[in-house]
């Protein structure tokens, strides 16, 4: 009786490891190519709708069926990621830094945001604010951030780049409101962040925090992603600030030379990220709430996309590595502030 | 089980009301901490419907996830099946130099993170990790890719089957076995004869425990994935991705089939408990 109990356990566990015969990866066949894209958090939606149109285009140009793999996580973890191994057809990140290190460890040339137009950047992005529906805070401007009783939300720029994009937003305000003083603009910046009660890793996961767990009265978010959320979540839950001033973020995207050689994949990686700035692709990046590069697409778009006055990194900062080496480094201006 | 003994003696702290009290206490906060978050993934999963339910299981993402968790605690659990007995076999049955030792390094997984245990392999196998270049100069791919998936789990798994088997085929003693080998049978025989049906139980009590383990874990198989939807995502990993896409119902689809292997666990270990009295020392 009692070994009879045993066998028919044997046979349920062998009933369950079954199906594991027969899973081997698929065949390659010349007729198909596959990609992968490595990408940050909130690309997700765009790289859904893109991917499609792009498989299409390839296969009516050259015959050839095209699959694109993604992966997507934050920007910096991914840059990592793709140094350690991760055999990426091209890359997709938050900014230009995190492609920098890919370079570095000699995957990508140095010159890679020269190679394609607008320094690499098919589209850019912004930082706004998203607040609760009715925004009982009254927040329309960064000032309103440092007020006492004001509970923001962001995450670490140690982690994330969104999160940098916005520390250095709220920084280029402070120093166009302080007639250029870096201290005064160092005392705005403190202030915010001890008005900031969670640290999330990830933009997206900062999303969550403030959207669906209902932390906090305003979210720094990418404006794509600020969108996304109220498009997903509720117009009778949330609203959008635009600030008066605001940094233009440029995400910009790089074949991985090294990985593209060796699978072969350098022609069709390369139209990937080409096509990107045509008026098909340019359309999907508006449709996903990224502004577009393209004058003639921006100018159909040109309602959702309100105006504000955008400096960029290099004007205001002399570019992400003096950025990153003052502001985010360890021991850096950010360590300095959040750390008292 | 003690309760069974000592029913019907009263002791003096027993008084009605501190023994419903307690009672109250223990299952009000079993309730909050266990059944409740439970049933919400349940709720949450068939919050959109019986169709939205199953198409998120039967989308072709979910389905490589599924498949690649069920490859990966397949190949885990024969792994640790294999080295489970080879090791309780040489600890129980032979003394040698440096045994306690190995008794200590079984254990090792539970004492590491499984951050840092993905993290070893990123060591490892990383391009710039030891082996790496080699690796990459034969296009061997290791680190984001099933391989490397299978390896992390099996590391995190390592101590399960070992650990039940050790201390019962110590208590168990030689005598039955060097009788069988006495009266001529062969090792073989011994084995599947003799050794084999008396560990059964606990054997089988270590697999439910690995392959649970090894279908839940998260942390280190996320250090080793690479995240590519529809190749090096497993079920927990699925889970995340889409809770990350505002796509609520269909996460919690996804993670209501763990907590379905969850509940079959329980209810296979209580039966094995029950048929053998022998109880885990762990969760």
């Amino acid at each position: 009786m009692k070994t009879y109990g045993f066998r028919f356990a044997l046979a349920a566990i062998a009933l369950i490891l079954l199906p594991l015969i027969g899973c081997k990866p698929g065949a390659v066949s010349q007729k198909s190519v596959t990609l992968l894209n490595v990408s940050y958090d909130p690309t997700r939606e765009l790289y859904q709708d893109y991917n499609i149109a792009f498989a299409r285009y390839w296969k009516a140009k050259t015959g050839q069926d095209v699959t694109i793999n993604q992966s997507h996580g934050g920007s910096g973890k991914q840059a990592r990621s793709v140094i350690d191994g991760l055999p990426a057809d091209v890359v997709t990140l938050a900014l230009a830094y995190d492609i920098d290190a890919i370079s570095k460890s000699g995957q990508i040339p140095a010159n890679w945001q020269s190679r394609l137009p607008n320094n690499s950047t098919p589209y850019t992005s912004t930082i706004v604010f998203l607040v609760r529906a009715g925004n009982p805070k009254h927040i329309k401007d960064w000032n309103d951030l440092v007020k006492p009783g004001v509970a923001v939300i962001t995450p670490s720029p140690k982690t994330s780049g969104g999160a940098r994009w916005n520390y250095l937003a709220a920084w280029g305000y402070a120093l166009s409101q302080n007639h250029g003083d870096q201290g005064k603009a160092r005392q705005f910046v403190a202030q915010l962040y001890k008005n900031v009660p969670v640290l999330d890793s990830g933009a997206r996961g900062a999303t969550t925090t403030f959207a669906q767990r209902g932390i906090g009265d305003v979210l720094i978010a990418w404006e794509n992603e600020a969108y996304l959320a109220v498009k997903e979540l509720g117009k009778d839950k949330l609203e959008i600030v635009i600030p008066s001033r605001s940094i233009l973020a440029e995400p910009p995207v790089s074949v991985v030379d090294k990985v593209d050689e060796k699978r072969g994949t350098t022609e069709v990686a390369k139209a990937y990220l080409e096509y990107l700035y045509s008026d098909e692709g340019q359309e999907i990046a508006a449709r996903n709430y990224y502004r577009p590069r393209s004058q003639a697409i921006a100018a159909k778009y040109a309602s959702q996309f309100h105006e504000l006055t955008l400096f960029t990194i290099q004007d205001v900062f002399g570019g992400w590595q003096n950025a990153q080496k003052t502001h985010f480094a360890d021991g850096g201006v950010f360590d300095q502030i959040y750390g008292k | 089980m003690s309760a069974a003994t000592s029913k019907g003696k009263v002791r003096a702290g027993d008084a009605p009301l501190v023994k419903w009290t307690l009672i109250i206490v223990a299952l009000a906060f079993m309730l909050v901490a266990l059944v409740l978050p439970l049933a919400s993934v349940f709720v949450e999963a068939f919050a959109k419907g019986w169709q939205v339910y199953l198409a998120s299981i039967r989308d072709p993402d979910a389905l490589s996830a599924i498949r690649l968790t069920l490859l990966a605690s397949g190949i885990a659990l024969t792994m640790n099946l294999l080295f489970g007995l080879a090791a309780a076999w040489a600890i129980s049955r032979f003394s040698f130099r440096g045994k306690n030792l190995l008794i200590s390094l079984i254990d090792l997984p539970l004492a590491v993170s499984p951050v840092v245990a993905g993290l070893i392999f990123v060591l490892l196998f990383g391009l710039h990790g030891w082996f790496g270049p080699w690796l990459d100069d034969h296009s061997v791919r290791i680190l984001f890719a099933v391989p490397g998936i299978v390896l992390a789990t099996i590391f995190v798994t390592f101590p399960f089957v070992a650990r039940e088997l050790i201390p019962f085929m110590q208590a168990q003693g030689t005598e039955e076995e060097e009788a069988a080998l006495v009266l001529g049978a062969s090792p073989w025989r011994m084995f599947f004869s003799i050794t084999l049906p008396n560990i059964r139980w606990s054997l089988l009590y270590g697999v439910i425990l690995c392959s649970a383990r090894a279908m839940g874990e998260f942390g280190a198989v996320s250090v080793v994935s690479g995240h590519i939807r529809g190749e090096t995502n497993t079920l927990p990993l699925h889970v995340e991705i889409l809770y990350n896409e505002y796509n609520f119902a269909a996460a919690f689809a996804v993670a209501s089939l763990l907590s379905l292997v969850a509940v079959v666990t329980l209810a296979v270990k209580k039966i094995i408990e029950d048929k053998t009295g022998i109880r885990g020392e762990k969760a």
